[in-house]
């Protein structure tokens, strides 16, 4: 379905997913945080860009891959995104909700 | 964002074979990974996986277990535990599923409770030193209880 945020059309899954990552930009992000609550700053950018990268590179994400990257450590990633983290980062960053376990 | 009406979840771990020990820790960190809080509680067996000199030597059960496909003779052979078990731990290093030692770690850093049964702790005779850094406490059944603290928590038995 879409969505209009930042003045663009983009399109979402009944989640809130973006289903396109190229319709993704920085200002799209900063509103989808603003729907969950969370004002971006330099250190939740950072979790962004590695997540980003991750799926480029089209490894799967967890948990212990984020106490892995060396961007930050896990209590400081529940404390940037709280109420579900790695859920959270994902749709800001415009990727598709994780699908592991852990 | 989710729509879960679970607020809460309180596991009781009284065992200490892998496949409990990673099922009571997998749904505890997949709870904090939904904003839920969890809690785990270590009783009886389940102290092994809280012990600094054991977490990192629990086995599968290969005796008495139907889903193993083996003959019950069989697993109770030397060695076929260990071997069983070293398999399964090369399964799950592939699913990038941690350690025993490092999920501890990671399910403290989420903010998931660890705790230590005081009666199973004085049963077999441990001392604080011998349980991981990690440990929030040491509660008797009723302090546990008394962690379900609000609408919504559940207390799952493993």
């Amino acid at each position: 379905m879409d969505k209009t945020l930042a003045h663009a059309t983009i399109s979402v899954d009944p989640e809130g997913y973006l289903t396109d990552f190229s319709q993704w930009n920085k200002e799209i992000g900063i509103e989808i945080a603003k729907e969950q609550g969370i004002e971006m700053s330099d250190k939740h950018w950072a979790i962004i860009d590695y997540i980003q990268q991750k799926f480029k590179e089209e490894e799967p994400l967890s948990i212990r891959g984020i106490k892995k990257s060396g961007v930050i450590d896990i209590k400081a990633f529940y404390d940037l995104f709280p109420g579900g983290p790695l859920k959270k980062a994902t749709m800001i960053a415009g990727v598709p909700k994780p699908k592991s376990c852990i | 964002m989710s729509q879960t009406k679970v607020k809460k979840m309180l596991f009781i771990l009284s065992k200490a074979t892998l496949e409990n020990v990673y099922a009571a820790f997998v749904m505890a960190n997949g709870a904090r990974m939904e904003g839920i809080e969890s809690e785990i509680f270590f009783t009886f067996f389940g102290l092994e996986a809280i012990q600094k000199k054991k977490l990192e030597h629990l086995h599968v059960a290969t005796v008495g277990n139907p889903a193993m496909h083996m003959p019950t003779m069989l697993g109770g052979l030397p060695g076929v535990e260990a071997f069983a078990s070293t398999m399964m731990k090369k399964e799950m290093e592939k699913l990038d599923m941690p350690p025993v030692g490092e999920f501890l770690e990671i399910l403290s850093d989420s903010g998931c409770k660890l705790w230590a049964c005081k009666l199973a702790v004085d049963m077999f005779h441990l001392e604080k030193e011998d349980l991981i850094d990690e440990l929030d406490g040491i509660l008797t059944i009723g302090d546990f209880y008394s962690r379900a603290d609000q609408e919504g928590t559940q207390l799952l038995f493993i």
